[in-house]
């Protein structure tokens, strides 16, 4: 079945959806989901990179014998992506949580006119 | 005003990614693959390892790994400090 | 029963399930070389495991069962014993492969070439990384749930 360069644009529309949630939603926690939405379209757009049609995974145990195997250097640095992301995103949880503390609210133009 | 800016900056990024996925190369044919095929004809020889998605993380691209380490250590030690001050509460 | 576990259902259901998660996870580790999979996922399964019980049984029922320090410490030795595996092949490169192909005592046996049904004592120094890094990643990942968890709900009873 031809797909075309559609999971091109599921990507970039993953990206742009993350954008949006970033630029326009004031809520920290949404600003979280933001940023993990950016970084699942990049990891999408990488594992997309490395794909050829009709590819099996580059595993050689009880492997159909005489196939193309797709690319394992964008799986590789994918999976190095996201442990990153996920270290990120627990620590940009705890200042989250750490700045309800403080302040009380979650929304940006409160604390920021709460501040000093 | 500062919403409409925003608003604007959003559709030209946006309009900016979209219209560069129209540009990309066809899904499924990569231009070049001479390093990857490298790493999936010598996983087994060199590394003796099957999963050559493992021979590549743990044995060509080790610094990577080792990066990641790094980073996901200074996260878990920054998370720990944060919360060490309820910790200390708590004891 | 304290406050903050959840239902009996989920309870059972947890205490039947975790330790065959635990396994899994373990097994995931073990075999990375061969299978998909590798240190970081099945850290990550494992983790899981860890936040399944908080989860079920509440900030208060793993107080005295998972000690901080012992996690943390155990995710120090990771990180280090990952840096001491790339360094024992200094002699001809950082990260050099040496056990592979030895066919020492310690994964040293090789693969043949293209499909086969996998050989668990290969791999030379890489099932060992795995397993670093699995060590690591497993025990990062619960000291952070454990202690997000544990400071959101105190937050909460303030």
């Amino acid at each position: 079945m031809n797909i075309g360069n559609l999971p091109f644009i599921v990507a970039a529309l993953l990206v742009v959806l993350g954008l949006y949630t970033f630029l326009f939603k004031r809520n920290l926690i949404k600003l979280v989901i933001g940023i993990t939405l950016i970084e699942t379209g990049v990891n999408l757009f990488l594992v997309t990179l490395g794909y050829r049609t009709g590819g099996i995974s580059p595993i050689y145990t009880f492997a159909p014998e005489a196939q193309q195997m797709v690319l394992p250097t964008p799986q590789a640095l994918t999976l190095t992506s996201i442990v990153i992301g996920l270290a990120t995103t627990a620590l940009l949880l705890s200042f989250a949580v750490f700045v309800h503390r403080h302040y009380g609210t979650l929304d940006v133009r409160k604390v920021k006119e709460l501040k000093g | 005003m500062r919403k409409a800016i925003l608003f604007v900056a959003f559709l030209f990024v946006g309009a900016f990614l979209l219209l560069g996925v129209a540009d990309m190369r066809p899904f499924g044919e990569p231009q070049m693959a001479v390093m990857d095929d490298y790493y999936i004809q010598n996983a087994q020889p060199e590394v003796a390892v099957n999963n050559a998605v493992t021979a590549v993380v743990f044995d060509y691209r080790g610094f990577d790994t080792l990066g990641e380490a790094t980073v996901l250590f200074a996260a878990v030690v920054g998370v720990l400090g944060l919360f060490r001050k309820l910790r200390e509460d708590e004891r | 029963m304290n406050n903050n576990s959840m239902s009996v259902i989920v309870r059972t259901v947890t205490r039947f399930m975790y330790g065959l998660i635990i396994l899994f996870g373990f097994y995931v580790i073990m075999h990375g070389h061969l299978t998909p999979g590798g240190g970081f996922q099945g850290g990550a399964v494992v983790a899981s495991a860890f936040a399944l019980l908080l989860v079920a049984f509440g900030s208060a029922g793993l107080k005295g069962q998972l000690n901080l320090h012992w996690l943390q410490s155990i995710e120090e030795f990771g990180a280090l014993a990952f840096l001491g595996l790339a360094f024992l092949g200094i002699g001809t490169a950082f990260f050099y492969n040496l056990f592979a192909n030895s066919g020492g005592f310690l994964f040293g046996a090789s693969v043949p070439t293209g499909s086969n049904a996998g050989v668990l004592t290969a791999g030379g120094l890489v099932p060992l990384m795995n397993w670093a890094v699995g060590l690591k990643v497993m025990t990062g990942i619960a000291a952070v749930v454990i202690v997000m968890l544990v400071g959101s709900h105190k937050e909460e009873t303030e």
